[in-house]
């Protein structure tokens, strides 16, 4: 299968703390990935790199056969990057139905901007919710409404930043669904994840980082049976 | 042909169903009854006022332009700016540079206003361009704009001496530039001279309809909705592939333009400007009157701007110091009361009034 990104030699440090240190890291199209690791183990400033907020002191990131270490954030969204953030980033002051137009409305062409919107409100569950201010959705609408929001730039690769966060086991399984359902449809999904039962759910091949390098990758029970992961992190995972 | 022409329908209804959204207060017939009505008192107005009162009403007319720019760069964009009144003067002493230069004759005042409103809305976009792509955010905005401000005042108040002047312009220092023509519009058996007056007043009420239902379209299309979306959560619109410093710039011009458009009007309706108009206590009342309206919303904000100047002129008669100090004090109630002006607090309860009523 292609690659869809291609990490080399990715490294950043703030002052004396090195947060990517020579990062090696490939995603192949259509794949559903997770990364995992302890606390300060660098998982949201690689996405920070990924997404061009921070600048790498050195290396290449390669998207989509594009070397895009030098884009934008912006830029790098148009060429099919999305995320979802940890704390929900949702324009909370504005309803559900002004949030996904604002996600969609340069990016679907081929469909009206009210049958996108109507089909989003379904596949989050939201309908009847689209004249809601965003702000007073439960913590688990606004997680799926960002993940919305998310798909509205017609990603090729989904970046999620603890997507189940706060949410109830009955949430996280639903969360878990949508997922598969995205990827079904052809996006490829990185997802940073601290509960192991979700990315059982979810993931196909997990990457696990520790201080800012890759510490082991293989498949789900590949990396429960790990000794080292399981000192560095599963065994402290209920802390 | 056929095709062509029910696209083209097709898309004026959609840009006329633009004047209602979500980020305009006021919509169905009601609320559009309500606006013909005013427009229409508002139009009536010079047959029962004598022609000083009328003219005096213009002279509140020409600064909702630059309030309703406020309100697009501050309200919408969520960029707290000082700097109105810096393209308020430049266009004003553009427009006087320009026609002291070319005469009134021939429609010339009219091309005069329209290359001060783009000199204003030019410099607008380049002090945005520095601004956003140079990465200033926040309150460091408001300190950036009032600077610019303060710095053409400063500029225009050392520029006494004979060598300044622009052909036959002279700009005159602290006095001021006086002695360009009114606005006059070319006609058959001679040019309509707009003195502050009914017909002045007409352009301007002309104006302000135009720029009001403009304004609410723009607010409502695509490019208003990634205005509060900017204002909201710019982190989160830049992940979604816009490019914020872009929006921000472009509404920042816009809003310039309209300040420029109110700065040409006062020195075409006064003959007059001096560079007091970019001084401190000029920049710092567009802010009182877009906030004690309602900056977040249009409408409130044209009422608001209205109210407020037609209260001021009446406290100005006791005392301009003690007029100011009110304005403050208005500030401050606003602020501690209804954050979001007192005009939407007043509509937003109607509304609900309205709706239980109606239940």
């Amino acid at each position: 299968m292609t690659e869809i990104l291609k990490v080399h030699g990715l490294r950043k440090a703030f002052g004396g703390v090195v947060v990517a240190n020579g990062i090696d890291f490939s995603l192949s199209a259509g794949a559903m990935h997770c990364l995992i690791g302890p606390n300060g183990a660098g998982k949201s400033s690689f996405f920070r790199l990924l997404l061009g907020e921070h600048t790498p002191d050195a290396g290449t990131i390669t998207f989509d056969g594009s070397d895009i270490t030098g884009l934008r954030s912006f830029q790098r969204i148009r060429r099919g990057i999305s995320v979802k953030f940890q704390v929900p980033g949702i324009f909370k002051a504005l309803s559900v139905r002004q949030n996904l137009e604002v996600a969609f409305q340069e990016h679907r062409h081929g469909q009206s901007l009210s049958a996108t919107v109507r089909e989003m409100l379904d596949f989050t569950d939201l309908r009847g919710e689209d004249k809601t201010p965003a702000g007073i959705l439960s913590h688990g609408q606004q997680q799926w409404l960002e993940i919305a929001m998310a798909v509205g730039v017609e990603p090729k690769l989904l970046l999620l930043d603890e997507p189940t966060a706060g949410m109830s086991p009955d949430e996280t399984r639903k969360t878990g669904e949508m997922l598969h359902d995205l990827n079904s449809r052809g996006i490829t999904i990185l997802a940073v994840e601290h509960d192991m039962a979700f990315v059982e759910q979810i993931a196909r091949r997990v990457t696990v980082l520790h201080f800012g390098s890759i510490f082991a990758e293989g498949t789900i029970a590949e990396i429960i049976d790990h000794p080292g992961v399981q000192e560095i992190y599963l065994g402290a995972a209920d802390d | 042909m056929t095709i062509s022409k029910t696209s083209s329908g097709s898309r004026a209804r959609t840009f006329l169903t633009r004047l209602e959204g979500p980020q305009t207060m006021g919509r169905g017939p009601a609320f559009w009854i309500a606006v013909t009505v005013a427009a229409a008192a508002a139009a009536a107005y010079p047959l029962i006022a004598d022609a000083w009162t009328v003219g005096n009403a213009a002279y509140f007319l020409i600064w909702t332009f630059m309030a309703m720019g406020l309100s697009v760069i501050w309200g919408y964009a969520g960029v707290l700016s000082f700097g109105q009144t810096a393209f308020f003067g430049l266009a004003g002493y553009a427009y006087g540079v320009i026609t002291l230069n070319l005469g009134a004759a021939y429609g010339l005042t009219i091309l005069a206003l329209v290359l001060a409103v783009v000199i204003g809305g030019l410099f607008a976009l380049v002090i945005g361009y520095f601004m956003f792509y140079g990465r200033i955010q926040g309150v460091f905005i408001g300190i950036v704009t009032l600077s610019v401000t303060l710095v053409l005042e400063t500029f225009m108040a050392q520029t006494a001496g004979p060598q300044w002047r622009i052909g036959e312009a002279r700009l005159n220092g602290f006095n001021g530039m006086s002695g360009m023509p009114p606005l006059t519009l070319p006609w058959f058996g001679g040019d309509i001279v707009l003195y502050p007056g009914p017909s002045l007043y007409y352009l301007l009420l002309g104006l302000v309809v135009v720029s009001y239902l403009g304004l609410r379209i723009m607010l409502n299309s695509r490019f208003g909705n990634v205005l509060v979306a900017i204002r909201e959560n710019p982190h989160r619109v830049a992940m979604l592939g816009y490019d914020v410093r872009l929006y921000q710039t472009l509404a920042f011009a816009i809003g310039g333009a309209f300040a420029a458009l109110s700065g040409a009007l006062y020195t075409a309706w006064g003959q007059y400007i001096t560079p007091s108009s970019m001084g401190l206590t000029s920049a710092a009342l567009p802010i009182v009157w877009v906030a004690v309206g309602g900056r977040r919303d249009i409408t409130a904000t044209l009422i608001g701007t209205i109210i407020v100047l037609a209260g001021f002129q009446m406290l100005t008669i006791y005392g301009s110091q003690y007029a100011l100090i009110v304005m403050g004090g208005l500030l401050l109630v606003t602020v501690l009361v209804a954050p979001q002006g007192l005009v939407v607090g007043a509509m937003t309860l109607l509304g609900r009034i309205f709706r239980r009523g109606k239940s």
